[in-house]
């Protein structure tokens, strides 16, 4: 019957369709829709870069406008990946760049990007608005200096945590006078100096701005002027925060912060005097995001006294100095709180300064609204989490990380399953998962049971045996993400069901029992996966004993068979 | 499975390390994560004694160079103050924001002025600073959050000097380790 209507009304109707899951089972419906979706399909989101090609893309989707890639497996983050592994970009851009497609965005997260990728971008692409660099790595600020002078219509220009080799400060000098389209500027991971008037000047004649977020070296006076400039902003990230409370510079500063009305979103304090802290307070009554993680000069009380002021806030990064009585101001503040990310100050240290399990318990229980986790701790306790799964039974996303990762319950002396099964089966509508502390198979028969909506689960030194990673196998229908290491499982757990791979994007395993020869059967019975071993010892030829074990497998399904550009350390079989 | 003072502790045989509640499975598990510490890449005692396993506790390598102040030795936070000291030459600065307590100030006071403190007679020290009201405090007495809140700059006296200054009742802590 819908063959009936002229594909435009379809178009129409699928407009409306933002979600990519959604456009993708539309497309699935009939040969029509098939085909109609793909023309109209704008936002194409490719969660492994290695899983299908720039050329099938740019086939599928010619109308395409904004893309997102993503690189490395999230592993890569702690170091467990060699640096050359993959993930680059420029094949990408070179490709869309020959194809004619009109790209004006594009999102990469752990992506190699290099100056010569960055150039590519800026010159090929007219209506280019948007580019955002996540853990990326490999430019400089010579590929920045690119996007500034050739982008005509940027919009945003967005760099989070990227290791960025920036010496030469020029490149926010390329924007043209004639550019005055920016909305978002995030340059707060640069390290290097940029020149303060051209900054104040773009930013005058920036009259959409609304996200501009500084690095370390702006000084205060700019950071003042630029308030002044830009009363309109919505999110703003402080970098140097220094001043003398008494002074003059503290008061003009005050007064432009104050005329800053909408700004909801605050970050940085990468360089702070926790005592001018009280010049932010008339902003804090609108805060919605708050991300206190980069600045551990904030603690104790000047800490509290500031979140005490933020009663309409949402998002909460912070630093494990806050302390478990500090958790106990945010509960009794913030009760509008939905995501809570409480990072280590001191990984390595006696714990003088971080949270335990009451802290966890606090928060559960004043801030009902609460979905979202990453929790860094001392230790934990299974009453805790019983405590917090009933406190807060909507968490899409639960992460736990104890800084001792096989350490039981201290009060119990037993390990976290009992907990971790009371937050999976409380909470229906997980979605993301990761266990620490000293765990057993139990726990995965929990999780195996009851997470029916996990799409990510990370382990480490957890489980006894093979029938831990086959609970999860079995049991989470939805999983899409598997990442494991230090765990006894071995070729059974592996080989049990190879075909469920195909339905995930990913499984990474390192320090487990798996062997070479298991390795190579996986492999050989599912050709639609690439499976990768990883070996950064000095070795030079790998070692071809089928009962070896072996160090990192990261296997992924793919639609465009082997990679052609992996390293010497990188072996996919 | 309580082990509660029945009396048969001692002849009771058991595997593990001494004082773990846990059977077998919870030793197996820390010896393999005792291991692996021992054969990391990372291998660095902290001062603990507790060795680093390469990716852990997971935090991103970019936080872990830009958030962690202290041990890096990178500056998120600055407060100098001056400090001066009795006999020598020149005054210097230091960043109280670095510093967690009394007993880690001492440690960086004894750092700066070590080649003082030791060619003078062998008299004791005596820190103090001034506050906020202009007033000379003896250094310990307040909490240290309080301290770093008020002090405007600091000074090492010699404890034979005081008696003249105008300071208040000398407090246990931090005179105890500056002496040298």
């Amino acid at each position: 019957m819908m063959n009936y209507f002229p594909d435009e009304v379809l178009e129409h109707v699928f407009d409306s369709i933002a979600s990519h899951k959604d456009r993708n089972s539309v497309s699935l419906v009939c040969k029509s829709w098939y085909r109609i979706e793909r023309y109209s399909r704008r936002r194409v989101f490719i969660g492994n870069c290695y899983s299908i090609s720039p050329e099938r893309l740019i086939a599928r989707f010619p109308g395409l406008k904004s893309l997102t890639l993503k690189g490395k497996p999230h592993f890569a983050d702690f170091n467990l990946v060699p640096y050359d592994w993959g993930g680059f970009v420029y094949p990408w851009i070179k490709a869309l760049a020959e194809s004619g497609i009109g790209l004006e965005e594009l999102r990469l997260k752990r992506m190699v990007v290099s100056d010569e990728s960055l150039e590519l971008l800026s010159k090929s692409f007219a209506n280019f608005k948007s580019l955002v660099l996540v853990s990326c790595e490999g430019f400089s600020a010579d590929g920045l200096a690119a996007v500034a002078a050739n982008c005509r219509f940027l919009r945003e220009l967005d760099l989070q945590e990227n290791e960025v080799d920036d010496h030469r400060g020029h490149w926010l000098s390329c924007f043209p006078e004639s550019c005055t389209s920016l909305v978002s500027l995030n340059f707060a991971c640069l390290k290097g100096e940029v020149n303060l008037g051209a900054l104040e000047r773009l930013v005058s004649r920036s009259p959409n701005l609304k996200s501009l977020r500084l690095n370390r070296l702006v000084p205060l006076d700019t950071l003042q002027k630029l308030l002044m400039r830009a009363p309109q902003l919505v999110d703003l990230g402080i970098g140097s925060y220094v001043h003398d409370p008494s002074s003059e510079a503290s008061n003009k500063l005050k007064h432009a912060i104050q005329r800053c009305k909408s700004i909801v979103s605050l970050s940085g304090f990468l360089e702070v005097a926790p005592r001018c802290m009280s010049a932010i307070y008339p902003i804090c009554g609108n805060l919605t995001t708050l991300n206190l993680s980069y600045a551990p000069g904030l603690h104790g009380n000047k800490l509290t006294k500031l979140i005490q002021h933020c009663r309409k806030l949402q998002r909460l990064w912070i630093l494990d100095r806050i302390g478990d009585k500090g958790l106990g101001v945010v509960a009794s503040t913030c009760k509008e709180l939905q995501e809570l990310r409480v990072f280590p100050s001191d990984p390595f240290g006696a714990g003088n300064d971080a949270v335990t399990e009451e802290g966890l318990v606090l928060v559960s229980a004043g801030c009902p609204k609460l979905n979202s986790l990453l929790y860094f701790c001392q230790q934990m306790t299974n009453a805790a989490l019983i405590t917090v799964a009933r406190n807060c039974p909507n968490f899409i996303r639960f992460r736990l990380c104890i800084l001792d990762p096989v350490k039981p319950d201290p009060v119990t002396n037993q390990p976290l399953d009992e907990g971790f099964g009371a937050i999976v089966q409380s909470c229906k509508r997980l979605k993301r998962l990761s266990l620490s502390g000293l765990l057993t198979d139990q726990v995965f028969l929990y999780i195996g049971m009851y997470a029916e909506q996990l799409e990510m689960l990370s382990i480490a030194f957890a489980a006894d045996s093979d029938k831990g990673m086959l609970y999860v196998l079995n049991g989470c229908k939805k999983l899409r993400k598997l990442e494991i290491r230090d765990c006894p499982f071995g070729n059974s757990a592996l080989l049990e069901d190879v075909g469920k791979y195909e339905t995930m994007r990913s499984l990474w395993m390192s320090s487990c029992e798996v062997t070479l020869g298991g390795c190579k059967t996986v492999a050989e019975k599912m050709p639609s996966l690439n499976v990768e071993i990883i070996n950064e010892s000095d070795q030079t030829e790998f070692n071809l004993d089928e009962g070896q074990k072996v160090d990192k497998m990261y296997l992924y399904r793919t639609l465009v068979g082997h990679r052609k550009d992996a390293p010497e350390s990188v072996w996919i079989l | 499975m309580a082990k509660q003072g029945l009396g048969f502790e001692i002849t009771e045989l058991r595997l593990g390390l001494p004082g773990g509640g846990g059977g077998t499975e919870k030793n197996e598990k820390k010896r393999v994560f005792l291991e692996i510490s021992e054969e990391g890449e990372n291998e660095k005692s902290n001062g603990n004694g507790k060795s680093q396993v390469v990716g852990w506790p997971p935090v991103c390598s970019y936080r872990k160079k830009n958030s962690l102040g202290d041990k890096d030795g990178s500056k998120t936070s600055k407060f100098y103050v001056k400090v001066g000291m009795d006999g020598a030459p020149f005054l210097r600065k230091i960043d109280l924001a670095l510093h967690k307590g009394y007993s880690d100030l001492a440690t960086a006071l004894e750092k700066l002025f070590g080649e003082a403190l030791r060619d003078a007679d062998r008299c004791e020290f005596v820190p103090i600073y001034e506050d906020k009201d202009g007033d000379w405090m003896l250094a310990g007495d307040v909490p240290w959050e309080m301290f770093i809140d008020s002090c405007k700059r600091l000074r090492i006296m010699k404890r034979a000097d005081v008696k003249g200054f105008g300071v208040l009742q000398p407090g246990e802590a931090f005179k105890g380790a500056l002496k040298e």
